[in-house]
């Protein structure tokens, strides 16, 4: 694949205004699918979590799952939507294998959800307002492996196996409104506005929302179109693309970056964008063509005739409304206070997007400030350095465990470092790895002691010093000291028994 | 289609929301607005066989194009009677709110969901290679 000419991404902005919109699908955590009572779970042996209802056989008609209603209108509630007195389920009409039946049960005309607003909070603190279309119920499709071929894509592969354990999961797939108005911030919009649609369904307790699981999925659209002069009318929108297959929060920020880095190469050339499904690729930074939007798109909805129209009643709604919990906005401002962090100090921990990973640590039993400090610490490095979201890499309970160890006395911040590095590769618990690998600091003085009183023998120059009052000359023993601990002892202790030992 | 569609909504047609909006006329599907019945042309019978992947020949083509344009034009008389106070029905039973309760029942084995499949790897469907891409 020959590289995509990019400009620069200042000299993007300045010559076009960028154009979002995203369409968000959110897997919903029910216990059982949207339309069969198969359990809401997929990995594990394929094609077992499925009943005649997932596989589309003879016969079998779907039934919705009212805990799935509940949660899409808890949903679009929180989203500011309008809920429809009636709402509709419609079949979407395509041939592809990912579900059995030759179509997907979706929303069309009658979604349950309409005409919302998201606040979604940017990195320096401005709220930006996303307009929501639609957020509608519909059902997942099950999952393809592509056999032969070169690379495992669909390209030139021989066969396709499917798993439909994943077809029917629920799913509430949310649109945006076209987002003006984001201009050189659009990429960090993007991954703002996921974010805050993860917290609010992390916060409702309906999704388990984990984006490297596919629980959720975002496809971001842009386009770009040139400025004008002040006073003159804005351009035409430009022809969008929609980039798919955009796995983690870090990544949608990227994706959009890219695409209008690409796009504006191609239009300052004077050429033209082609209206298309564009991949992201996580391993280079890219985005290649897919699929053309063509007239393939031409999905024939008409009413799902198995199943009934939804009417919610008012007092649901109304039930519901009154069991939202605090909107994410709200909710940061009185996490702040609650934990006394400054601006910046909070402003790291929103930018990161661990403020949910550092509410659970705190609940297990960490102090926010440890909790801050490792997650957006050496966490976020290491999940940088690897590429993925540092909320993959380890839990709350186990990080809350890490903090406890070292204000006991029993880590030291460098060895809590190694702790946290055998926790992430699968060790097990901070207290099993301490113990297979061996780290707990030194804490008795009796060890110690011997160590120090050795060191002090052989650099007896040190010791005369020492005893002269060169406080400073102590350096010496207590880095020989360490060394022979291994680095597991505590430095001050060590500085205040090389001291006593000394004096004495 | 357009080179100026607005960036968002994924599908063929922008869906009216703002009101909850039901389209009261038969044509809810999405493509190219009401033609009216009756307005069956090879082109849309040539399309609808290539959506549905199914090899029709030109001669083919011109009968089904008479005979959908028959069916289409008896199906229309209900629009005689429909006025736009009538709301659209997709259900003759006028029952709302039909809801399963959200309890795990009893699944198929990996054997039972398999025992139909023309072909399978032992766990999973097996289908000839898809041209085209996930939807």
């Amino acid at each position: 694949m020959a590289k995509a000419e990019l400009m620069p991404y200042d000299k993007a902005i300045e010559m076009f205004e960028p154009v979002l919109g995203f369409e968000v699908h959110v897997e919903l955590n029910t216990k059982t699918k949207m339309f069969s009572d198969a359990p809401n779970f997929f990995g594990g042996e394929p094609n077992t979590n499925v009943t005649p209802v997932d596989l589309g056989l003879p016969g079998s008609l779907p039934v919705v799952n009212e805990q799935a209603v509940k949660y899409s209108i808890s949903l679009g509630l929180a989203l500011g939507c309008s809920i429809a007195p009636s709402s509709r389920f419609a079949r979407k009409n395509y041939f592809y294998p990912d579900l059995a039946k030759n179509y997907q049960i979706s929303q069309f005309d009658e979604p349950i959800a309409f005409s919302g607003s998201v606040e979604v909070e940017l990195p320096d603190g401005r709220l930006f307002t996303v307009p929501i279309e639609r957020a509608h119920m519909e059902e997942d499709a099950g999952k393809l492996t592509h056999v032969g071929g070169a690379t495992g894509r669909i390209q030139g592969a021989e066969y396709s196996l499917v798993d439909y354990n994943r077809a029917g999961v629920p799913l509430v797939e949310i649109v945006t409104d076209i987002i003006y108005g984001a201009e050189s911030d659009a990429p960090e919009l993007a991954k703002a506005y996921v974010s805050t649609i993860r917290d609010i369904v992390v916060s409702l307790g309906i999704s388990d929302a984990k984006m490297e699981r596919g629980n959720l999925r975002c496809d971001a659209n842009i386009s770009l179109r040139p400025r004008t002069a002040p006073g003159e009318p804005p351009a035409k929108l430009g022809t969008r693309t929609e980039t798919k297959n955009v796995n983690s929060l870090r990544s949608v920020e990227r994706a959009i970056r890219y695409e209008i880095q690409r796009q504006a190469a191609i239009l300052a050339k004077g050429g033209t964008i082609t209206q298309e499904t564009r991949h992201w690729h996580e391993d280079t930074g890219e985005t290649s063509a897919g699929r053309p939007k063509s007239d393939a798109d031409d999905y024939r909805y008409f009413p799902e005739p198995d199943l009934l129209p939804v009417e919610p009643s008012a007092e649901l709604i109304e039930e519901l409304r009154a069991a939202l919990p605090e909107a994410p906005a709200l909710r940061r401002r009185r996490l702040k206070a609650d934990w006394g962090f400054t601006d910046l100090e909070f402003q790291d921990v929103v930018n990161s997007g661990l403020l949910n990973e550092i509410v659970a640590t705190t609940a297990a039993g960490a102090s926010a400030q440890s909790a801050r400090k490792w997650w957006t610490g050496e966490i976020a490095r290491v999940a940088n350095v690897r590429g993925v979201d540092a909320s993959s890499l380890v839990s709350p309970l186990h990080v809350s465990e890490l903090v406890a160890l070292v204000d006991a006395g029993t880590l030291t911040d460098r060895l809590a470092r190694q702790v946290l590095d055998g926790v992430i590769e699968g060790e097990g618990t901070p207290d099993e790895v301490v113990a297979s690998r061996g780290l707990a600091v030194v804490s008795d003085d009796g060890a110690l002691i011997v160590a120090i009183d050795e060191a002090l023998a052989s650099q007896p120059d040190v010791l005369a010093k020492i005893r002269d009052g060169k406080v400073q000359a102590a350096g010496a023993v207590i880095g020989a000291v360490m060394k022979a601990m291994k680095g597991q002892a505590d430095a001050a202790r060590v500085r205040e028994l090389v001291l006593e030992r000394a004096n004495a | 289609m357009s080179t100026e569609t607005p960036p968002t909504t994924s599908e063929s047609a922008r869906p009216a929301t703002s009101a909850n909006s039901r389209p009261v006329a038969a044509n809810s599907n999405g493509n190219g607005g009401s033609n009216g019945p009756g307005e069956i042309t090879t082109e849309q019978v040539a399309h609808l066989a290539n959506l549905a992947r199914i090899n029709l020949t030109t001669a083919e083509i011109a009968k089904m194009t008479v005979e959908l344009a028959a069916i289409v034009e008896n199906v229309a008389k209900v629009t005689e009677v429909a006025t736009p106070d009538v709301p659209a029905t997709s259900h003759p039973i006028p029952l709302t709110n039909v809801y399963r309760p959200d309890v795990v029942g009893e699944t198929l084995t990996q054997e039972q969901a398999l025992s139909g499949a023309p072909e399978h790897d032992g766990s999973r469907f097996r289908v000839s290679a898809i041209l085209g891409e996930e939807q």
